[in-house]
């Protein structure tokens, strides 16, 4: 078979797929970019790059929501890669009751997204959940009061939920990395005196290496686009306090209507993790030397 | 080690299921008593009313049957599209891979919210809007980028050695792949049909853009339509939620076999 063919022939159905149904309505919608459309007549009017002119000059909440997306993804990721990593290695050496408490703790990446905000709305409703009592038990609070109302710390509600959320997802797909290490390699490693933290950073670390780096990258992205648990919670306030770019998008596209400046700050957005991405594209591929 | 290891799975099982529990509080106490008591650990008086009413009442069995379809198959489709996709990048070099590459993190980076309108006008053309084969196609085609970049770390993660050995001894590729690498990847294709069928399960957006009979609506979808039909049922919606995790999780406790073996013992020496 023709070498440079045949990695070709694995890919297609699944570029047939990509293709029709998400690279024809992801051209379509950055076109949108170009076009100022009208509510009332429902006609759509070619304008060019002027929208683009627009978030450069004159939208302060962009910058604004620029900043909140970069604190959300941030914290959110850090404790999300960190705890899941902690949960893996957990998972991984093994314990009395693994087979029960393992299903369980997956449980919060089950949950359709809008549910996730609105269980947390009430854990820090201080008429329906407890959590305004305990911060106020542990002296984080002077009052029972809700967090999600004052504009300082209401970004760490959906962050907390988004927490709870994502563990899971770094937790299985690390562990599942972790399994895949052949256990020869550790007793290989262990007959030439190479155990414990040594092992960790010279062995597992290495082969779990690709996998840490396409979740950080994926998550990352998922995270920065992933509005509905703020919408939900706050939807954006109070005083944009929340507010990121996606749901800010959210927020141009379906309330204010506005399918072309939605669009506009749908690229920026593209842009902004295209950089990421590419940062870290390049990492891995600099990595796949050690392996 | 073993001493510090106890209060972290504790401290992990706290974190994971309190909310849950308060939804379970909130889903068994009788609507009168959820403001009256205030913040209480238990309700004085429990009711499966609310069980009752999402059960019987609303056409939730229909939601969760057309969940379970869409799921499944989106998982299985993806799976077995992302095995082949993934070993293509993982195992060659190929002119146009980083392009590729680049084209595949593209997808994920454009806000949903801004190809749904594209999206409703192909599933329009395919005429499989309001059906959930259509949302069937949406979700394979949307989880498809990250399952095959999944599955490829995973191959990438496994010694080629192996492999190589097997097709100098006569193995086709194709049966190197069958024999050696995939029960290797056994826990990745465990974790990404895991990944995949939750994903399904829980996606809201699509299923409310592009279904609207009630007979081929999801889950999410149905839950969300509940909620704005009838205002807000606090106690109905909890029951709700707490009835669409049971699913799931049989389901991962099923898939977790796959991800706890890693049927790599002995592959070395064999």
């Amino acid at each position: 078979m023709n070498k440079s063919f045949e990695p070709w022939l694995y890919l297609a159905p699944m570029l047939l797929f990509i293709l029709l149904l998400v690279l024809v309505p992801l051209i379509t919608g950055i076109s949108y970019a170009f076009y100022n459309f009208d509510l009332i007549s429902g006609t759509r009017e070619f304008v060019g790059l002027d929208q683009f002119i627009r978030i450069l000059n004159e939208d302060e909440i962009f910058l604004t929501s620029l900043v909140n997306t970069l604190f959300w993804t941030s914290t959110s990721l850090f404790f999300q890669f960190t705890l899941g990593l902690a949960l893996a290695l957990l998972l991984n050496n093994g314990f009395r009751g693994i087979k029960l408490i393992q299903p369980v703790l997956f449980v919060p990446w089950a949950v359709p997204s809008f549910l996730i905000g609105l269980m947390w709305v009430w854990m820090f409703n201080p008429v329906t959940g407890p959590l305004p009592y305990l911060f106020e038990w542990l002296g984080l609070m002077d009052l029972p009061e809700n967090i999600l109302s004052d504009p300082d710390h209401a970004m760490w509600g959906p962050i907390t939920a988004n927490v709870w959320f994502g563990i899971p997802f770094f937790t299985i797909m690390l562990l599942a990395a972790l399994r895949s290490i052949p256990r020869e390699i550790y007793e290989a490693a262990s007959m030439d005196g190479v155990s414990g933290l040594q092992a960790f950073r010279h062995i597992t670390l290495p082969l779990i290496a690709p996998t840490i780096i396409i979740t950080l990258m994926i998550r990352a992205i998922w995270v920065a686009n992933f509005a509905e648990i703020i919408i939900v919670m706050t939807n954006g306030g109070p005083a944009n306090s929340t507010q990121i770019v996606a749901t800010y998008i959210y927020d141009t596209a379906y309330q204010k209507m506005d399918f072309g400046y939605a669009s506009v700050l749908s690229i920026a957005l593209l842009f902004m993790l295209m950089i990421y991405g590419f940062t870290l594209g390049h990492i891995r591929r600099k990595m796949k030397v050690y392996i | 080690m073993k001493v510090i290891k106890y209060p972290f799975i504790i401290g992990f099982l706290t974190f994971t299921l309190f909310p849950v529990f308060w939804m379970f509080k909130i889903s068994i106490t009788p609507d009168r008593l959820l403001y009256s008591e205030g913040i209480v650990a238990w309700p004085s008086n429990t009711t499966w009313d609310h069980y009752y009413a999402v059960l019987i009442e609303g056409s939730f069995p229909d939601y969760f049957l057309n969940s379970f379809i869409v799921s499944i198959t989106t998982a299985a489709l993806v799976t077995i599209f992302a095995v082949l996709g993934g070993y293509a990048l993982s195992r060659f070099q190929f002119r146009g891979k980083i392009a590729l590459l680049i084209i595949l993190l593209l997808t994920q980076m454009f806000p949903i919210v801004m190809v749904i309108a594209p999206i409703y006008n192909v599933l329009t053309y395919i005429n499989l809007v309001d059906s959930i084969s259509g949302l069937i196609l949406v979700y394979t085609a949307f989880n498809l980028p990250f399952a095959c970049f999944l599955m490829q770390s995973f191959y990438d993660g496994t010694p080629m050695e192996l492999e190589e050995a097997a097709m100098i001894d006569g193995c086709t590729r194709m049966q190197a792949l069958e024999k050696i690498t995939l029960p290797l990847c056994l826990p990745g294709i465990g974790a990404t049909l895991g990944f995949v069928f939750t994903a399904a399960w829980s996606e809201l957006l699509f299923a409310l853009m592009f279904i609207s009979r009630q007979s081929q609506m999801t889950f999410p979808a149905g839950i969300m339509n509940f909620v704005t039909k009838f205002s807000v049922d606090w106690g109905q919606m909890a029951a709700a939620m707490i009835l669409a995790l049971i699913p799931v999780c049989i389901f991962f406790a099923y898939i977790q076999k796959f991800i706890v073996q890693g049927l790599t013992a002995g592959a070395l020496k064999g």
